[in-house]
Order: structure tokens, then C-alpha cells, then sequence
């Protein structure tokens, strides 16, 4: 089956990031396909470069990039959210002319059409939120 | 079957999530899918005519839901147990084009989309 995931929640807000991080690699591990993952609303948190939590807490934006990384995944930030939080990467730095990029390597920032389109190839859409 | 069904829970004053749900809907009608918005919870109050933006972070939705129909989003569908368990009635939304629905309405138009987002 073919999953498309929507993370709503920050990493240590609610339980959502945390659950889809699961739901996603439960699914790999059961050969079912994820076909976008999509960041959106207080969601673009997880894909900050920039956190730092104590070591023996669990650091959910590394092991998304982590997971991202080791299946090859699509990961798709939307844009005007993560700009609204300080989610930024170089090109948008530049055009903003803010001193620094936060955006992880294994993500990319665009709009919500490739929510819709994920959606459109996807057996099920599962968001997870608060 | 339509394709995907939106089902927005929070209010306009809690947060930006009413208005990237909102945001989602536009997205998904400019992109040519079927789209249906259910207002539940504390959603319903998107609706309901503003309290007075000057008190509030968040920009006034109401003005943004009348739009949709432009889009081809002909109805906002109202949970109605939400509007009646928080003391409002259909008199007091300010959005024109509204369908409340009982449960078991609610519960076939889930049944009749494809994909729903909850937000």
C-alpha cells in the first residue's frame, strides 16, 4: 500500500511527530511504500538542522533525517509554513536576507500542491496532529 | 467518490492551524480534486461571525471561507452537535452557504471521500 504521511505537530509538543516516525518506519519495515512524506503547519519544526536536546532524550528532527536518509524518502516542507517559523534553507536565506539556514539536508521546501498531488498517488493520506 | 475531505477542529483564535487547513482546501480545489471542508469541534467557530481581530493574533477567517465557493467549493459542511454543544445555532454563522449535518450525515460524507486530512 501507498502511504503518503502529513506531520502537523513539533517534535516535542505532541505526541504526533513521534507516532508518525513510527507509523513511517513500521511501514518500511513491512514493505509498504511511502510516497511523500509532508511537513506542514507546526510540523516544519522537525526539520530544523539546528536542535540540540540533551543526550539522553530522544532527538526526533535527527532521526527523521535518519530515516529520510537510509529509505531514500521524499520529504517535502511547505514552504509559506516553515517561513512563517524560521524554517529556512539557503536560497530562502538569501532572499530574506536572514543570517542563517536551518533546513536539514534530506528535506525540501515546497508548496502545498505536492501535498495534493502525494495525496492523488496515494492509497491512504494519514495526518498526524493534535 | 469525492476525493478528499478536510476536517478542520480548531478554532481561528487557537492557532494558525485553521488557516493552513483552510489554505489546504484552496490548494486542493486550484489543483483541480474534489475537495469538501467539514467545520467540527472547536472548528466550527470559523464560521461564526468574528469576535474583533484587534483582540487577536490571527487574521479574521470568515472572509476567506465565502471564497471558497470561487474555487468551486460550493457548501462548508457544519457538524451540527459541535455548533449545539457549544450554545451557537445556524442563525449565528456569518458564512453564507453552510450544510449541517447530523452524525449519521457526517459519518457517510466521510465515507463518501477517498482521503481525509484532519487538522
Amino acid at each position: 500500500m501507498k502511504f503518503t504521511l502529513v506531520i502537523l505537530g513539533a517534535p516535542y509538543s505532541s505526541a504526533a511527530s513521534f507516532s508518525a516516525w513510527r507509523f513511517c518506519r513500521a511501514a518500511l519495515e513491512n514493505n509498504q511504500q511511502i510516497t511523500r512524506l509532508f511537513f506542514y503547519a507546526d510540523g516544519v519544526h522537525n526539520t530544523t538542522a539546528l536542535a540540540a536536546p540533551p543526550q539522553d532524550e530522544i532527538d526526533l528532527p535527527a532521526q527523521w533525517s535518519t530515516l529520510i536518509r537510509e529509505h531514500n524518502l521524499d520529504a517535502v516542507v511547505c514552504i509559506a509554513a516553515a517561513l512563517r517559523r524560521g524554517v529556512l534553507d539557503e536560497a530562502e536565506r538569501d532572499r530574506y536576507r536572514k543570517q542563517a539556514a536551518n533546513l536539514g539536508a534530506e528535506f525540501s521546501l515546497s508548496g502545498l500542491g505536492q501535498l495534493i498531488e502525494a495525496t492523488a498517488h496515494s492509497d491512504r493520506t494519514i495526518t498526524f496532529g493534535h | 467518490m469525492r476525493d478528499i475531505l478536510c476536517i478542520s477542529r480548531h478554532s481561528p483564535q487557537s492557532g494558525l492551524l485553521a488557516k493552513e487547513a483552510l489554505d489546504t482546501v484552496l490548494a486542493g480545489a486550484t489543483f483541480d480534486q474534489s475537495i469538501s471542508l467539514l467545520l467540527m469541534d472547536e472548528g466550527v467557530w470559523q464560521a461564526c461571525a468574528p469576535l474583533g481581530t484587534e483582540l487577536s493574533a490571527f487574521k479574521d477567517l470568515s472572509k476567506n471561507l465565502n471564497v471558497l465557493a470561487l474555487y468551486g467549493v460550493d457548501t462548508i459542511y457544519i457538524h451540527a452537535n459541535s455548533l449545539k454543544a457549544r450554545g451557537l445555532n445556524a442563525h449565528e454563522l456569518s458564512s453564507g452557504n453552510t450544510t449541517l449535518l447530523d452524525q449519521a450525515d457526517t459519518q457517510a460524507l466521510m465515507r463518501d471521500h477517498q482521503h481525509i486530512f484532519s487538522f
